[in-house]
């Protein structure tokens, strides 16, 4: 096998700009003017950071400018405040309506512009140009004149049932999303659908593209977010069929710091992923509780310096210094996130950010579709005796390695390579559901086989 | 699992007898349940070898297909098996209640007071296994679009003409299992596995001999043998896999599989001696017949009792499962989720009566929706009535920072004035050991109250472990909280920070009104076309010359479903 990120990829003709730009057009024609007889449905395929939410927003912008109202479903209230923030920060000249529910209110971020009006009932947003909400909010709109266009933001992470109760709202829509991240799920047995093109389970795309063959999806080239050390490893490892690279070259981002480093392995790996994009902090290998103490309190320290150390991350955006609310911390559980929180606490790092910047610590579900200047990561399979389907999910890890602009870093015990030697996956293969490839199985080895050349031992 | 759960485990390891995993009985036992303990046949999935049933521990009855390949005594079976169980099913039926609802008129939309029929029982059927499960689910997949003699178009094979019925009952026995917390088809491993936890894994815990091992039984106690026999993994290890001098497990497994070696030393034989006899009967003078059809008799009975002989120690097993659960006290909230199957049930007897087609062999886009909607809906429902029922169960929500229990230590009034009357809100300080994921601003919920009372989180204090609520709500409408709603200090109180109710689900379209992502309104239902109904395309006669049809019936309805 070679390594997917020393091997040499044939430079493209176009600059990532260009090669995005071409694609962009041609959804946007696609969307706003549609040919005769063309499909309902437009479908577009990004990977982590190209670029989707400004594809967003200029669909929106666009699809008013041609005197349309638009409706946009997005899947969580995080997902619908930021898009709500940047839509009204981007496109001043929109009104948005921010459509939410009557026990949860908006963030602030969210209403601070003033073309923004936030509502419980859609009625009392009739008159704006674009209304935002939920899926599961829209789910409960009961309306007599559909809005003709939708746009359904992060639609790989919206349930076919989903799709299905706000489909009846609009007549044409764009779905935008991302194919390597989680897929839906559910905690209840729904065997009986599997194989059917509408199992309520499936993603919603699964479902459109099955009952709508004509549909070709639209790809997204090029990943704005991911630095030049991470695209080529998550696109190898997670896309393998639909490259991208990233829109940056080496050493375009960096990361410098102010204060030198103590001599611990918490600051050699601070430095490996400032200066290479990865560093895997590893703990000696044992069995341990899902909210392993020892990982724990290394993921806080290693916050805790990454604060410490005045660290600054330079990109074609400019410099800036890496402040609290840049930094995020992803594990698989929510009493691992939990953990870590009270962890960060007790070193006076702020988690709250209703309090000013903070770190965000979560879980991968909650991550999706966020962006960082680094990561810290607890490794889904640290210290677990076995490895599950839901450990081994393609999307968990795709999601925790994909969401910085400059570095992550991974904290996970010893010995997980020989864990997943140990477990291959042996999921039943039911007829009429496509094999989703890679399987986690292959990827988690992927990641770890590159994460070993960053490797700190902590001892 | 649950670290309680990893921990009774553990602890079943070092007794060698099954720990508690629940202080109450989380799951409706009927007074008179339907015990069934189906076999299958190797070779064919769902092929129905016997079954063995009844109500009555004592008097277990038995039905067998001598030669499990032949359709027509396979479905002699099926129709025995229905005369016995059906009469169950239905008893149920007449004994009903009158229950007020309500209806929305859809030309005005107006409420209007209606009164529907509610049965006051319904039947439950308690099968060994979750393979039982399945292989119900697949008899009644088979069975369901079966054309009877007394159909308009009866085809070639006609079915005996109460087996679609059996199918119809089957899918939604079968069906309904699927929904969490419902009982009106219930495996007992699944039921064993609830309240208790074994030494083994949950891979081993399917083997309800296995499983059982871990209890001690009354027999062996009255024997004399203070110990009870060997424990735990040994007792386990012995009901797997003990054999007698030849070579027959003393404990077969639960089915619907059998052992192999069953298969190769006694059922084969003596299905073959039986397809023997049968030949010399078809070949017999008419002096000779009645010896032939005494030796098919004699051979049917040889394997009617080695089939009982594998039977009898899982029916004896699957009562001793109901005489532990019932040992246990039941939960207080089992009425209410008994309520909901026996709805389900009273709505299957309507929709017979109805004479409504069967259920289509794929439910369509919508319906598939509606259900999954339904059963998250029940699951939350469940562990919310499972934690409010059990303190096991609420520890374990306790341990994974779900709730919290402690002793009230303060209760502060405060009003809420931004209004124009104020309102009551006041702060009621915890002190617990529990750590919950208590941020501020959270929404927390207070059990056992008699209105919903929510609160929240407004203060937590680590180092004294106490944890301020503001309450919200549950003191009634007046400016002081009602007497009684707000706990006083010294009381012992549990909060959880999820909600105590289900949420309602969003509303779906008609399945009329499916839209184009999901392909459109479904065509004619697949009963429609399964039986030959107006839509479907009149089959083409048989063009002389052809294949004829050889002994496994070739008509589409026939050979599909046995998948």
């Amino acid at each position: 096998m070679t390594d997917p990120v020393t091997a040499p990829h044939p430079e493209p003709e176009p600059s990532p700009g260009a090669a995005a730009d071409a694609v962009v057009d041609r959804i946007l024609d696609a969307t706003v003017r549609p040919a005769v007889g063309a499909p309902r449905g437009v479908v577009v395929d990004s990977p982590p950071g190209a670029g989707k939410s400004t594809l967003v927003v200029r669909a929106a912008r666009e699809l008013v400018a041609a005197g349309e109202r638009l409706m946009i479903v997005a899947q969580t209230n995080n997902q619908v405040d930021d898009l709500v923030d940047r839509l009204a920060s981007k496109a001043p000249d929109l009104t948005v309506g921010r459509l939410h529910a009557s026990d949860g209110r908006p963030a602030a971020e969210a209403l601070r512009h003033p073309n923004v009006t936030a509502a419980t009932k859609v009625a009392d947003l009739a008159e704006q140009d674009v209304v935002i909400s939920t899926s599961a909010k829209w789910q409960w709109v009961k309306t007599e004149a559909p809005w003709r266009h939708a746009i359904v933001d992060e639609a790989y992470q919206m349930r076919s049932d989903a799709l299905l109760a706000v489909a009846r709202l609009f007549e044409r829509a764009l779905f935008v999303g991302d194919p390597g991240q989680l897929d839906p799920f559910t905690v209840v047995g729904t065997d009986q659908w599997a194989g059917l093109s509408y199992d309520p389970s499936n993603s919603a795309v699964v479902t459109l593209l099955a009952h709508n063959p004509q549909i070709e999806p639209h790809r997204l080239p090029v990943s704005w977010r991911l630095p030049a050390s991470a695209a080529p490893l998550v696109s190898a490892a997670f896309y393998p069929y639909t490259p991208f690279r990233s829109g940056t070259g080496p050493g375009d981002r960096t990361l410098t710091a102010a204060v030198r480093p103590d001599g611990s392995a918490v600051d050699a790996a601070v430095d490996e992923a400032a200066e290479h994009g990865w560093a895997l902090l590893e703990l000696p290998a044992r069995h341990t509780v899902r909210t392993d103490p020892q990982a724990v309190s290394v993921v806080a320290a290693t916050v805790r310096r990454l604060l410490d150390r005045g660290l600054t991350a330079h990109s074609e955006q400019g410099s800036t210094p890496l402040s609290a609310d840049r930094i995020a911390v992803g594990t698989a559980h929510r009493d691992q996130a939990a953990a870590v929180r009270a962890a960060l606490v007790g070193l006076g790092v702020p988690v709250d950010p209703t309090a000013g910047p903070a770190v965000s610590v979560d879980t991968a579900n909650r991550l999706q579709g966020r962006e960082y200047d680094v990561t810290v990561v607890l490794h889904p399979l640290s210290g677990r005796p076995d490895a599950t389907a839901f450990h081994l999910e393609t999307g968990r890890l795709c999601v925790l390695a994909s969401r910085h602009r400059h570095a992550c870093i991974v904290v996970a015990r010893a010995g997980i390579a020989e864990l997943l030697d140990e477990h291959p996956a042996t999921e039943p293969v039911q007829l009429g559901v496509t094999v989703k490839f890679p399987d986690g199985w292959e990827a988690h080895h992927a990641v770890l086989a590159h994460l070993a050349g960053h490797r700190v031992a902590l001892r | 699992m649950s670290l309680l759960g990893t921990l009774a485990r553990l602890e079943a390891v070092r007794s060698g007898r099954a720990e508690p995993l629940a202080t109450v009985r989380h799951r409706h036992l009927s007074d008179r349940p339907m015990v069934v303990v189906p076999l299958t046949a190797a070779g064919e999935s769902g092929a129905p070898l016997a079954v063995m049933l009844g109500t009555d521990r004592a008097a277990p009855r038995l039905h067998i297909v001598p030669q499990p390949l032949n359709r027509t005594l396979r479905f002699d079976h099926l129709a025995g098996f229905a005369a016995d169980l059906l009469p169950y099913l239905e008893s149920f039926g007449a004994d009903v209640e009158q229950v007020e609802g309500s209806e929305k008129d859809p030309e005005t939309g107006e409420k209007t007071q209606v009164l529907r029929e509610l049965c006051a029982d319904a039947p439950q059927v308690i099968v060994p296994n979750g393979a039982g499960v399945h292989h119900l689910a697949l008899l009644g997949r088979s069975t369901r679009f079966r054309r009877t003699a007394e159909d308009a178009d009866p085809g070639p094979y006609p079915a005996p003409a109460r087996v679609p019925l059996l199918g119809r009952w089957l899918t939604h026995l079968t069906d309904r299992a699927q929904v969490p917390g419902s009982s009106l088809l219930l495996p007992m491993t699944g039921l064993l596995a609830r309240h208790w936890a074994t030494g083994q894994s949950q891979l081993e815990d399917q083997h309800l001999a296995a499983l059982l091992a871990w209890h001690p039984r009354p027999e062996a106690l009255r024997d004399g043998r203070a110990d009870g026999g060997p424990a735990g993994a040994a007792a386990a290890e012995l009901a797997e896999t003990a054999r007698d001098g030849h070579g027959q497990l003393l404990h077969p497994p639960a089915g619907p599989a059998t052992d192999p070696r069953f298969d190769e030393l006694v059922l084969a034989p003596a299905i073959g001696r039986y397809d023997a006899a049968v030949t010399a009967l078809r070949d017999a003078g008419p002096q000779e017949r009645e010896r032939a059809q005494r030796y098919v008799d004699r051979t049917v009975e040889r394997l009617t009792e080695a089939l009982e002989n594998v039977l009898l120690p899982t029916w004896r097993d699957v009562w001793h499962g109901l005489d532990l659960l019932r040992a246990l006290p039941p939960a207080a909230h089992l009425a209410e989720r008994w309520e909901g199957d026996r709805w389900s049930y009273t709505g299957h007897r309507d929709r017979l009566a109805a004479g409504e087609p069967p259920q289509p062999r794929q439910d369509d886009a919508v319906t598939a929706a509606r259900k999954l909607a339904q059963r998250e809906r029940e699951q939350v429902r469940l562990d919310v009535q499972e934690a409010l029922d059990d303190p096991l169960a609420m520890a374990e929500r306790r341990l994974a920072g779900e709730a919290f229990t402690g002793e009230v230590v303060e209760v502060v009034p405060d009003h809420d004035t931004s209004g124009r009357t104020p309102k009551p809100r006041p702060l009621v300080t915890v002190r617990t050991a529990d750590h919950p994921h208590a941020d501020l601003g959270r929404e927390a919920h207070r059990t056992h109250t008699a209105t919903p009372q929510k609160a929240v989180i407004a203060a937590v204090d680590q180092e004294a472990g106490t944890i301020t609520l503001r309450v919200m709500s549950g003191m009634g409408r007046k400016k002081e909280p009602e007497p009684g709603s707000l706990p006083e200090p010294g009381e012992r109180v549990t909060f959880t920070l999820f909600e105590l109710t289900a949420r309602q689900s969003a509303p779906l379209p008609e399945p009329d009104d499916t839209p184009w992502t999901h392909g459109g309104p479904p065509g004619p239902p697949d009963h429609a076309r399964a039986l030959g109904g107006a839509g479907a395309p009149p089959a083409a006669p048989l063009v002389a010359g052809a294949p004829r049809p050889s002994a496994v019936p070739q008509s589409p309805d026939a050979s599909e479903e046995w998948e």
